[in-house]
């Protein structure tokens, strides 16, 4: 994308607009409404490309997974859909990337409202130095003025939502460090759940987690997407046929097959594709 | 072929173990009995003075007898004042440097002229006071000793401001922004609650290091024998105090000069073990 006034152009009416992936593999996405569209996404390391020609959409409510071998460019993709890579000097980002219609690696986005509304779960978990309940309400206040009742009552529901209430409702004042790894990825869950945002963004969220942590965490994905737009970066195949209902499959930087998890996993279009979820590379 | 403890390659290594283990025990006994030497004459010398009388009479005319009050309280006011003055920029100069300038040229420079400055010897700030301050003002003054005192505090803290937030894990700053957080509001709220017991240990170890410094004083707050917290006249402090009645003739004062020192040395060991014991709770956290 040379010019950057057909980029403004395009962004009216995009979530109508087909757009063109990859290889599609046969699915009905059509009257699915579009998230986040992605197209012809490049991104840049200082003068390394790693991302070519992305293009891509991230249907409402459902879960779409990136996988692929280290390297691939996956953990790459997802975060610029926060801006995450802005922390970092020299790194950029050219295309268009529509959230709801709107450019939003376009000059001039407020990222931090952004990322209010696209939420995100790391890799390792990231309580903040501060008591369970604390690292809930800190999110909270940063956008609501609420009663302190009411806070509470938010504070509850996130936990709930991110099925820790249980384990955690007597001892809401003790450090969120002193939890369990599994119950720090919940708390950190819960957290980005507090914000309300519309998209949650999940870095590999267990692979620092033992198999029951995992599957507890797969279960609250599972159940958070009625609410939210879900992108899981994931190493794990089985965690991707699992919790996805899109699967992306990328490689050095270049998205190689997108479509329905089922399609994708059973009969995908691609020799590469087929290699790697046979585990012949990887 | 078992390798067996008569092994001829296995003794030789055993045979080195042991001396290189003998010479490093011989020189922690030579370095420490330095210290045990210091601390022993000390408390022999200081303790044999140390009276009611040294916390509530001034420093003496010499031959008669006396305290050391009006010394303990310049060095409270001018202590206490540097590390006001110093705190505030060096915390401001750490956070720069860990934080925002991270990518930054001018962060290199920065830290190496902060470098500097902390090796820096302690008269030469004593007599860069003395010529923008006393010589301008026209008489030695508190504010010139605080002053002094301040510009040893500020690269000992921004030192460990920068040092504790590197510490503080990038996924951590990610987190908070991934919630939205300015990043202004991510230094304070996560960063600084993260590093707090960290740089809390850098000023103590600052207000340590300049609680015994008496170059930086001697051309600056110079010394009073009377009663005075006038920051704009000279003013007294344990170190000059040290100073001057140590190389005295005359025995009473030789005899405070002592329990000044122990005073001093007393208050250094109880900050830095204070320091110690607030970077051991964040570890173990």
């Amino acid at each position: 994308m040379n010019a950057q006034t057909s980029n403004v152009q395009q962004q009216n009416g995009a979530a109508q607009v087909a757009v063109p992936v990859a290889t599609h593999a046969k699915v009905d996405t059509k009257g699915l409404p579009e998230k986040i569209t992605i197209r012809n996404l490049e991104f840049f390391y200082g003068d390394s490309r790693a991302l070519k020609g992305i293009s891509l959409s991230l249907y409402a409510n459902k879960t779409t997974a990136f996988i692929g071998p280290s390297g691939c460019g996956k953990s790459t993709l997802l975060r610029i859909l926060n801006r995450m890579y802005d922390l970092y000097p020299g790194q950029r980002a050219t295309g268009d990337v529509l959230f709801d219609g709107d450019n939003l690696l376009r000059a001039g986005q407020d990222i931090n409202l952004l990322r209010a509304r696209i939420g995100m779960v790391f890799q390792k978990p990231t309580p903040f130095p501060m008591s369970i309940y604390e690292n809930i309400a800190f999110g909270i206040r940063l956008y609501e003025r609420l009663p302190r009742a009411e806070v509470d009552s938010r504070v509850e529901s996130a936990l709930r939502r991110a099925a820790l209430w249980d384990e955690v409702k007597d001892k809401l004042n003790a450090n969120g460090q002193s939890l369990s790894g599994g119950q720090q990825q919940r708390l950190c869950i819960a957290r980005t759940v507090a914000v309300k945002p519309e998209v949650i963004l999940f870095d590999e969220p267990c692979s620092a987690l033992d198999p029951i942590s995992t599957a507890k965490i797969e279960e609250l994905i599972d159940e958070l997407k009625q609410d939210y737009t879900i992108v899981i970066v994931t190493h794990n195949m089985q965690q991707a046929a699992r919790v996805s209902d899109f699967t992306a499959f990328m490689y050095l930087g270049e998205l190689i097959e997108f479509g329905a998890t089922e399609t994708l996993f059973t009969t995908p279009r691609d020799s590469r594709t087929q290699a790697y979820i046979t585990g012949r590379f990887g | 072929m078992a390798i067996t403890s008569n092994h001829p390659l296995y003794n030789a290594r055993r045979r080195r173990n042991a001396i290189a283990k003998g010479l490093a025990l011989l020189a922690t006994l030579f370095g420490l009995g330095w210290l045990v030497l210091i601390l022993g004459v000390l408390l022999w010398e200081g303790f044999g003075g140390l009276s009611l009388q040294v916390f509530t009479e001034m420093t003496p005319p010499p031959g008669s007898d006396g305290g050391l009050l009006n010394a303990i309280a310049g060095s409270i006011v001018l202590t206490v004042l540097a590390v006001v003055i110093g705190t505030p920029i060096g915390i401001l100069a750490g956070t720069y440097l860990a934080e925002y300038g991270r990518h930054s040229k001018l962060s290199s420079v920065v830290r190496f002229i902060n470098d500097i400055l902390l090796s820096a010897p302690s008269i030469v700030v004593g007599l860069f006071i003395y010529e923008i301050m006393v010589a301008q003002m026209g008489h030695f003054s508190g504010w010139a000793g605080a002053v002094a005192l301040a510009v040893i505090v500020i690269p000992v803290v921004v030192r460990t401001t920068e040092d504790m937030l590197r510490l503080v894990p990038d996924t951590m700053r990610e987190a908070a922004a991934s919630i939205g957080l300015p990043r202004a509001h991510m230094v304070v709220r996560i960063a600084y609650r993260a590093a707090r017991a960290g740089m809390v240990t850098g000023v103590l170890l600052a207000v340590a290091r300049i609680s015994g410094e008496t170059a930086p004083l001697l051309f600056t707050a110079l010394n009073n024998q009377f009663w005075s917290l006038n920051l704009n006249a000279p003013m007294p402090s344990l170190p000059v105090v040290i100073f001057q009645f140590a190389l005295s003739p005359y025995e009473e004062w030789q005899k405070l000069a002592w329990t000044g020192a122990l005073l001093i040395t007393v208050t250094v060991l109880a900050l830095s073990i204070i320091a110690r014991s607030l970077t051991a709770a964040r570890k173990s956290q």
